[in-house]
Parts: structure tokens; sequence; C-alpha cells
């Protein structure tokens, strides 16, 4: 079931993303680019995107937060970990710079694998291998 | 802004809201995309099960292909980078994510909904360095 559900989502997520246009970097370029807001240039879809996402998700996480286990059953996994640390803000900083560079993000690079463009293959393989090695070298977060 | 679409994007956030709250509600689970694939990395260290991370990305996967192949609505992604930009670009989404725990997902949709502080810098963290980078290769050594 919980396998299931995880499938649902993941769908449900990967349908939003395609719908959004955020499964295009330049889309997300586009909004990256505030600097273009004087000459009209500026393409703020990404913040309705979030806008929307958050509209949902809040009512949701309100309720679901209230609950002592998943519908599915176990524990309600929520982070516990409430510290702001040096890592979190590099490790946000070089994400973010990888992301203005290229336009995606995990989700929308995944995604985006369904149209079998060899360069997000190429920007897939790289994430991999960025988390493993961080993971390897035990430096994550 | 003519390439302003904000009601698909309402939409499209609206079922990634969707899919985020549902992940909690019935899996109990945050759905962030980067601790997601990152677990099925170094496997054993707890957290969801290895069938239920790749269940999540073929979700992912295939929703696009529902929507690309059942309906007409079209979508695009256009990578635009040179070949080594991309790698380098990958790597630091990968590294970044992995040190910083979590992306736009799991910080920013689902970080943001339970009003986390920790989530809030990050999110503002990836976004500020998102804006200067795109600075940088648009305005000041791509100006094009």
């Amino acid at each position: 079931m919980r396998n299931l559900v995880s499938l649902i989502c993941g769908t449900l997520f990967g349908a939003g993303l395609y719908i959004s246009g955020m499964i295009d970097p330049q889309k997300v370029l586009g909004f990256l680019d505030i600097w273009a807001i004087a000459d009209g240039g500026w393409d703020p879809s990404l913040a309705f995107v979030m806008g929307g996402g958050l509209v949902v998700a809040i009512p949701i996480f309100w309720f679901a937060k209230g609950r002592s286990e998943a519908v599915c059953g176990g524990d309600m996994n929520l982070p516990a970990n409430r510290a702001i640390t040096k890592k979190l803000v590099i490790g946000g900083l070089l994400f973010g710079t990888g992301w203005g560079l290229v336009g995606y993000c995990p989700g929308p690079a995944l995604s985006a694998l369904a149209f079998g463009q060899l360069d997000t293959i190429i920007f897939v393989v790289a994430m991999l291998a960025g988390m493993a090695g961080t993971r390897m070298m035990r430096l994550n977060g | 802004m003519e390439n302003f679409t904000p009601i698909s994007a309402l939409v499209g956030g609206g079922l990634i809201g969707l899919a985020s709250g549902l992940y909690l509600l019935l899996n109990g689970r945050i759905a962030g995309i980067s601790g997601i694939v990152g677990g099925l990395l170094s496997p054993g260290k707890g957290g969801a099960g290895p069938l239920e991370r790749v269940a999540f990305i073929a979700g992912l996967i295939i929703g696009p292909l529902i929507l690309m192949m059942g309906t007409s609505f079209e979508a695009q992604s256009i990578v635009t980078s040179p070949t080594p930009v991309i790698i380098a670009g990958g790597l630091l989404v990968g590294v970044g994510t992995t040190v910083g725990s979590g992306c736009t997902s799991g910080h920013g949709i689902c970080g943001l909904s339970r009003f986390s502080l920790r989530s809030l810098v990050a999110t503002l963290s990836f976004m500020g360095a998102g804006f200067l980078t795109v600075l940088v290769t648009r305005h000041l050594i791509g100006a094009a």
C-alpha cells in the first residue's frame, strides 16, 4: 500500500511539474532572472507554482501534523532538526548556483527524463554522483 | 512578461502541493525529492524503504509521460547550457541538496508548509544563489 501511495504521489507531483512548466529549465531561469524585471522580461510563474503548492499543502500539513500515525500506518516522520547551521546555508548556496546554471532542480530533472534527452540524462547522472560523493564523504547535513 | 503562465502555474503548483500533502498524510513522510533519491544512495540508514523511494521516482517520470501521450497538453524541457556546464550544474545540485538537507520540494514546499524557519533559511539561500548566478550568466558574462 505504501508503495502504491508513493507511486501515485510521485505521478501527481510529476504531472504538476509538467503542467506548471517547471519541467522546463528555461521557465525556471526566466523566474530566476529578476534582473529582467525592469525591461518586462521577467517570468513570475515559479512564484505562482510555489503559491499554488503552499495553498494546497498548508491545510493538509496542518491536519496531518495533528495525527499520531500515518494513514497507511507507521510514524509521522516530521523533521525534528530546527538548527540553522553553516551547512544548511552553504548547501543552499551550492544548490542554488547549480540550479541557476542549468535551470534544473532535482524533481524537474528526474521528471524531464520522460523526454529522453541526452542533456537531461547527463545532468541527472552528475547530480546522482554529487549526492553519492557527498554521502560517501559523510558531508550530508 | 509574455512568458508568464499564471493559470497553469497555479494548477500545476496545486498538484505538487496535493502530492506533498498526501505523501505526509498517508505515508507519514516528507516529499523531498533530493531526500527520496539520496536515500537510495546510502541504503540502510533508515527512512523509507528502497521500493517506496523507487515508486515515487517512477511516478515523477510517469506523470509527464501520461500527459504527453494521453492529452494534447504539450510541454518542453529545453537545456541550453554546454555539456561542461550541465555537468557542473548537476554536481552542484547533487552536492548542495545533500549538504543542505533538501531542495525546492523538501525545503521549499514541505518546509514552508509547516512554517519551518530552517527551511525558510535554506529556501532563501538557494533562491538568492539562483538569482545571483543568473545575474552573472545572463547579464555580466553572457550578455545576450
